[in-house]
């Protein structure tokens, strides 16, 4: 063979290789939203999008050190990579999502998003985190319409959405029925602070309510950061209601709660509270006017739970400040084992996880046994990427012990999945 | 006071007389509906009014801060919200020490009083090393250095804050001797506003005497009249200036105590921010660098949003009228700012000082 003949079968044969090697490695994600290719010795990094500056940074707080548990848990490795976390600061708005949310999806190796905390920064993240194909899932938000894809009656829902917090049309819904059938209330006051979570809930109530045959004699709402509550306290005692929804965050509900008692003509009226009061901190810092409230909350038990607080003391200290840290714990495990699940591991010891694998694999999580309970994320609106059980719910009533003794939680009152009090 | 009806005819003029007239009608025609419907009774009137007087008196104390800086320096201290905050939110410890150990309701008036000198001396260092540290190698820099090193601080404050003492909320014990009403004819006083009222107007009788009486106070008063003249003169400027944020800090802990016994919840690092804006607004509805303006601002804007979402707004039938108190509050700044820029005390300044 001549020289020339050499040079031109070698140049054919190299061209020939490099073809077959490329069309390999294109073969090798297949998945139609892309993969993310994790070298060896490389780490597999979780996004977070959580409440890290402002008067609710106690939420993302107490969700950020659910996820650490969850990640130390696995003596922080997945599949032989260190599991990296990157947390970005969604705060508590829509904006505060986008924002958290941009930053995310530059990185193209976060191969999904635990977060938001709050549902207004969700519905500023999910069209930023769906187009990116990545994957969210929220510990703490709870507004129907984050579940909800009929666009045209004010849902947001899209693909990429997951939580483990409960859907507020359950919590709404149970709420309203525990006030007329258990505490036998005909007259409703609802006050919202116009967040999606709060104004949603205090919607699902009235009508719930009204449905029941109850009479929505007043529906209000005050401002994120309101010390002086006793101008709505006023007009409210002209209605006379027997109940007051109150899904407020701290520290607006304790301003509402502990200057309620110095009105006159709401000394008959008590308080229904949301989940975003379901936090120690709400009956110890309001005081005695927190005795008698009922807070709707999430209801966690068992060893598991016990032994997650037994972590968080030791490797955070102190307790949760608010009650989503295991809704997160649970988050960070959904993800972690769809991506466990989905992995393709390569030649070279590296992984190859394709996005939308990651999304089917949480969307047919099933029974899966968390410490919120069994997790089966649904697919169907209004309740798409819910994947929380809905009785993991109850109804507490504060009590002296909760105020001064430190004890948390309060005593169940009447259980969502029973349907009775106790 | 119509100018257009004069051969000067201008449609800005006639244009800001209309909105006058407007604004004069809606407030009469809100008022009327409300207090005819009778749906608030004159007793809650009341205790609105006494309520805004309270909440008013402790944005009066921040918004001293604001205006003697200003007076001094001519720069807004826009972290002088988190110096309320640092007392206040430091204090809070003490005050559950005291609690803890019973002192807070056997010796109340000594707790109370031991609480705003902690409170005050914290609030009053955090001033006076903002001063040293992040405004006095500013001095002479162009006016918005500083302010956005203020708002820089502002953050600093906050997140320093977050980091020593966590970000959870915190509330003061309730101190019993403040509790229960006080009867005045028909109508009960909530004990604590008339003690948050009182002991605000003390504090503020007090800096008046120290500005108006003292040889610091017209140290002071020398070096915001014009700084070169009173180097001259003797006066050590920067140690004037320090003495101003210090100060401004004492009274801005000492309302952070006052308004922890008022409203004792909610306190966290993020507590000083929307005092701090409604106290510069009360500054700035005053006369900014105006100290008697300062207290009547604070008086002013606490009355107006106790009382304006219910007299004005519900009585024009606009929904949610409570959500909008902070509108009538900066609706209030806009106004007084296109009417009477210098403030409802304020002098017209020259072209040097404004």
């Amino acid at each position: 063979m001549s020289f020339p003949k050499i040079c031109l079968t070698t140049l054919l044969s190299l061209t020939f290789c490099c073809l077959t090697s490329l069309v390999l490695a294109a073969e090798d994600c297949q998945d139609s939203l892309g993969c993310i290719d994790v070298e060896a010795g490389d780490p597999i990094v979780l996004g977070a999008m959580f409440v890290r500056s402002g008067a609710v940074t106690y939420l993302g707080d107490d969700s950020l050190g659910g996820v650490e548990l969850a990640i130390l848990d696995r003596d922080s490795t997945l599949l032989g990579h260190e599991i990296e976390l990157v947390v970005e600061d969604s705060q508590c708005s829509a904006e505060g999502g986008q924002a958290a949310a941009q930053r995310l999806t530059a990185d193209p190796f976060i191969v999904g998003a635990i977060g938001t905390n709050c549902s207004s920064a969700a519905q500023g993240a999910m069209p930023i985190i769906n187009d990116a194909g990545m994957v969210m899932i929220a510990p703490s938000n709870t507004s129907p319409s984050l579940t909800n894809d009929d666009f045209a009656a004010g849902g947001s829902h899209l693909p990429a959405y997951f939580r483990t917090s409960h859907n507020g049309l359950v919590e709404g819904m149970r709420n309203a029925e525990f006030a007329v059938q258990v505490l036998g209330a005909t007259k409703l006051a609802t006050v919202h602070d116009g967040d999606p979570y709060t104004e949603g809930l205090s919607q699902v109530v009235a009508d719930t309510f009204a449905e029941l045959g109850g009479e929505v004699v007043f529906e209000g709402a005050v401002n994120k950061g309101d010390t002086d509550m006793a101008s709505i306290l006023i007009e409210i005692s002209a209605h006379q209601p027997d109940i007051i929804y109150l899904p407020l965050f701290e520290p607006e509900a304790n301003f509402f709660a502990a200057q309620m008692q110095h009105v006159a003509g709401l000394e008959e009226t008590n308080i229904i509270s949301g989940g975003a009061s379901f936090v120690a901190g709400f009956p110890e810092n309001t005081g005695d006017a927190a005795i008698g409230i009922y807070v709707s909350g999430p209801l966690v038990t068992g060893e598991a739970y016990e032994a997650l607080l037994e972590r968080w003391d030791d490797e955070i200290g102190g307790k949760p400040p608010s009650g989503y840290h295991a809704h997160a714990y649970d988050a960070a495990n959904l993800l972690l084992n769809a991506v466990a699940s989905v992995a393709i591991r390569t030649d070279d010891g590296g992984l190859l996880i394709g996005r939308q694998a990651i999304r089917d694999a949480l969307a047919a999580t099933e029974n899966y046994d968390g410490l919120t309970g069994l997790l089966t994320c649904q697919e169907e609106s209004p309740f798409a990427g819910d994947c929380a059980p809905g009785t993991a719910l109850a109804m507490f009533e504060i009590t002296e012990a909760e105020v001064y003794d430190d004890n948390w939680p309060p005593p169940v009152f009447w259980s969502f999945s029973e349907g009775s009090s106790d | 006071m119509f100018k257009w009806r004069t051969e000067d005819f201008s449609w800005v003029d006639f244009t800001i007389d209309v909105l006058r007239v407007l604004i004069v009608l809606a407030v009469i025609i809100g008022s009327w509906n409300t207090l005819s419907s009778g749906r608030i009774s004159f007793a809650q009137w009341v205790n609105l009014f006494i309520a805004g007087l309270s909440q008013g008196s402790i944005y009066a104390l921040i918004a001293l801060g604001y205006t003697l800086v200003y007076g001094i320096l001519l720069m807004i201290n826009f972290a002088h919200g988190e110096v309320f905050m640092a007392g206040a939110f430091s204090t809070v410890f003490l005050a559950e020490a005291l609690n803890r150990t019973g002192f807070l309701n056997t010796q109340p008036m000594l707790s109370i009083i031991l609480m705003i000198l902690f409170a005050g001396l914290i609030s009053m260092t955090v001033a006076i090393l903002l001063e040293r540290i992040a405004y006095r190698p500013l001095r002479g820099s162009p006016r918005l250095v500083p302010l956005i090193t203020a708002i820089g601080a502002s953050f600093f404050l906050q997140y320093t804050f977050r980091g020593l003492y966590g970000s959870g909320f915190k509330a003061y014990p309730q101190v019993k001797v403040l509790q229960g009403t006080v009867p005045i004819g028909a109508i009960n006083i909530p004990t604590v506003q008339i003690f948050v009222f009182v002991s605000a107007l003390f504090l503020m009788l007090g800096l008046h005497w120290l500005v108006e009486r003292t040889r610091v106070g017209k140290a002071m008063r020398a070096v915001s009249e014009n700084k070169e003249v009173a180097r001259l003169m003797g006066i050590d400027i920067d140690w004037v200036i320090m003495f101003t944020f210090g100060v401004g800090g004492f009274l801005a802990g000492s309302a952070g105590v006052i308004n922890g016994l008022f409203r004792p919840q909610g306190v966290n690092f993020f507590m000083g921010f929307i005092p701090g804006i409604k106290a510069f607004t009360a500054a700035v509805l005053g006369g900014i660098g105006n100290i008697p303006g300062a207290m009547l601002g604070g008086l002013f804007l606490g009355v107006i949003e106790a009382i304006g979402p219910n007299l004005v707004l519900a009585g024009l039938g606009i929904p949610g009228a409570n959500q909008l108190k902070d509108v009538i509050a900066f609706t209030m700044l806009v106004l007084v700012l296109i009417f009477r820029p210098q403030g409802i005390l304020g002098e017209r300044l020259s072209e040097q000082k404004a």
